[in-house]
């Protein structure tokens, strides 16, 4: 009988040892002559069991994780290879309770495909999103985009559809579809995962905005530290030049980024593309009128893409039949931090910050009780326990002085300090800045010293009003949102958390 | 560092992005993926190829965080300190490879043996704190693992 082992090539998995579990398998299948296949598939979002390995029984596939290097003889000789139980056997991972309670639009194949096989993703329903949107005319197909709802999963929320009548509406001898894989915030790794789980989903939901907007050409940005996921689009761009899936109609060349956050901002993502130093553009000129090489530009985050793909195959209503108030859909919210289940959860809009934290994620990792969550990446602010009734909805999110942004969720136990976690924004927002605008260059810096002398006990009361100052003027005085929006996380932590702001806080939180 | 071809002279690895749009970046990958870092003689090289100004090149090579001007040490581990490997004790990790190495955060250590140097997020935040280690991921990091790899790639 020929078997399948599944042993995620997904860089968490990776990261635990998921390469040398692959080649341990692989020995003792070839020693003891059996037939057996190893894909590499991604993750399906329990990263708390990866490596989860997996392998096909008459049953279905079995799943057993999260499987070190040294489990694997053990492994074996209880029988792996024909399904058989052991202590680190899960059943059918999909039968878990964390993956049978989502509704996976979006990540419906990642971690269950091959991502390096086209005909994989195409047995498994790919491709038909594309051959709708082909079969519909311009107006209707943006119009499908539009019925939707899908708001753009990058950070600011604005409608995809709206983005793109604009682009397919301006007349210019070119355009062009950037996606933005920059996917800096802490927190999150939802990009990285659909990249290296099922790359074509990404590919066709460019090609469909090639259509959709009448460009030929996409460029996918892809930030440094994601080499798997770089490598895992190159391997699928290939299978779908070969194909003839790309090359004829819309080709798509990767560009990989260079260790600046800021350069997940649209317009200094375009000017890294441009081969210049990733400084933000004044807007306007919007990039849908003037974005790439001057050009009409739709430029999305990597899950707003990866959402049209379903949504032509199945129709917007579906989509849009999910969701909460005005964000419709579902959200793939990452659990991150000081998580006991951390990983992938997708799930429609409207679900409460506390029931991802306390009921899904299972609380913290250590054990301590949960003290505060960052959600939004660093630009995020911090929510005390007393704020998780919160739904998941933008404008939800917007009434407490939070945001969604990329739907990373970072959770902390009592020992965090929430004066070095303020102290940290301001220093993030110093290393990164791009030098633009004086309020975010010069402002980061002051802060991170005004912190500095309020923790020293250095006239405290007035510390306190100067960073409130900062703040301010940094909010109203930033040209983007690095240095508009550092104050949330620091303004947060100062109003939740006071009583680490004292001088007599004695830094002893921190052990 | 692993680094590629060494025999290839610099003219051979820009001539590949020849008329492409926006090659700058590009290039600086691939010069630095060939010789480890870009230096003030490379950077003629790359203006005059590309027909940009030194200044331009210059500007760009400092504006990124992922480029060098000068060889990093022959190991070089890049340790998360974002949000999320702080709540799971990143700066205790930090803090121990400083001590361990005997080599400050953003430094080489004077034996050219090891680059000690932050990153921010690797995209491992659910199974922190992780780290990059010569271009591999580790996650679920504690000090004695750390030990056990630093061991085995400065060997
Ligand atoms: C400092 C900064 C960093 C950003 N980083 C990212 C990023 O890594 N990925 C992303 O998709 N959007 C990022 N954005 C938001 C983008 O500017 C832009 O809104 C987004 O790419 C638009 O795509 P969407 O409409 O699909 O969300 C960032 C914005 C700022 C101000
Ligand atoms: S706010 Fe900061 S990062 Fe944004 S444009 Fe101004 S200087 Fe650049
Ligand atoms: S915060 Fe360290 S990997 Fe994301």
């Amino acid at each position: 009988m020929s078997r399948i082992v599944y042993v995620p090539g997904d860089a968490v998995a990776v990261a635990c040892g998921a390469d040398q579990v692959a080649a341990a398998l692989r020995g003792h299948a070839d020693r003891l002559g059996l037939d057996v296949t190893i894909v590499r598939n991604g993750s399906r979002g329990m990263h708390w069991l990866e490596p989860l390995v997996e392998i096909t029984t008459r049953d279905g596939r079995i799943g057993y994780g999260p499987v070190d290097v040294a489990d694997v003889d053990g492994l074996v000789a209880a029988g792996f290879f024909d399904g058989a139980p052991h202590p680190l056997g899960i059943g059918k991972p999909g039968e878990q309770p964390f993956l049978a309670a989502q509704q996976r639009l979006t990540f419906a194949r990642c971690g269950i495909v091959d991502p390096a096989s086209l005909a994989d993703y195409i047995a498994h329903g790919g491709g038909v999103g594309l051959r709708q949107a082909r079969a519909l005319d311009a107006d209707a197909r943006i119009a499908t985009v539009k019925a939707s709802g899908l708001r753009g999963r990058g950070g600011a929320g604005f409608p995809t559809g709206i983005k793109w009548e604009t682009v397919a509406n301006a007349v210019a001898p070119r355009k062009y579809v950037v996606c933005n894989a920059d996917e800096g915030d802490s927190g999150t790794f939802a990009d990285r995962m659909i990249m290296e789980g099922d790359p074509f989903l990404l590919i066709e939901g460019m090609a469909i905005c090639g259509l959709c907007i009448g460009a030929s050409h996409g460029y996918l940005y892809i930030r440094s530290e994601y080499p798997h996921a770089i490598a895992a689009m190159a391997t699928a761009i290939g299978a779908a030049r070969a194909a003839g899936w790309l090359g004829a109609d819309f080709d798509i060349e990767i560009r990989v980024g260079a260790g600046s956050y800021v350069c997940g901002e649209e317009t200094a993502l375009l000017e890294s593309i441009e081969g210049r130093r990733g400084q933000v553009r004044a807007k306007p000129p919007l990039p849908a009128h003037k974005g790439l090489f001057g050009m009409p530009t739709a430029i999305n985050n990597v899950l707003s893409l990866v959402a049209i793909p379903h949504i032509f195959a199945d129709g917007p209503d579906v989509y849009a039949g999910v969701g909460h108030g005005r964000s419709r859909g579902t959200m793939p919210i990452q659990l991150a931090g000081n998580i006991r289940h951390g990983g992938l959860y997708e799930t429609p809009f409207g679900i409460t910050l506390g029931a991802l934290v306390n009921d899904i994620g299972g609380g913290t990792a250590s054990g301590r009780p949960v003290r505060a969550v960052q959600i939004g990446g660093p630009l995020g602010a911090y929510f005390p326990p007393h704020l998780f009734d919160t739904p998941i909805d933008y404008e939800a999110f917007a009434a407490v002085g939070g945001l969604i942004g990329h739907g990373g969720i970072t959770v902390f136990d009592d020992s965090v300090d929430m004066a070095r976690m303020a102290r940290f924004a301001f220093e993030f927002c110093a290393i990164e800045s791009c030098g633009k605008c004086t309020p975010c260059r010069i402002g980061a810096v002051r802060g991170v010293e005004t912190i500095d002398k309020l923790i020293a006990g250095d006239q405290p009361e007035a510390q306190l009003a100067l960073i409130t100052d900062l703040a301010e003027t940094m909010k109203f005085g930033s040209l983007c949102a690095l240095g508009g929006f550092t104050p949330y996380p620091v303004m947060s932590a100062l109003t939740h958390f006071p009583e680490d702001f004292r001088p007599d806080a004695a830094r002893q939180v921190a052990g | 560092m692993t680094t590629g071809n060494p025999s290839l002279s610099l003219a051979e690895v820009i001539a590949p992005f020849a008329g492409m749009a926006g090659a700058l970046l590009p290039v600086l990958h691939a010069v630095q993926q060939a010789f480890g870092h870009i230096d003030d003689a490379a950077v003629v090289v790359i203006a005059e190829k590309l027909n940009l100004s030194r200044a331009d090149v210059h500007g760009v090579l400092t504006f990124y965080h992922d480029f060098r001007r000068r060889p990093a040490g022959r190991t070089v581990l890049k340790i998360c300190r974002a949000e999320a490997c702080q709540a799971m004790g990143s700066d205790a990790l930090i803090a121990h490879a400083e001590a361990r190495l005997a080599t400050p955060m953003h430094s080489q250590r004077a034996d050219g043996a090891i680059s000690l140097e932050p990153v921010y997020c690797l995209g491992l935040c659910s199974a922190a704190p992780s780290a990059m280690l010569d271009g591999q991921v580790f996650a679920r990091l504690s000090p004695d693992r750390l030990d056990a790899l630093l061991a085995g790639a400065m060997s």
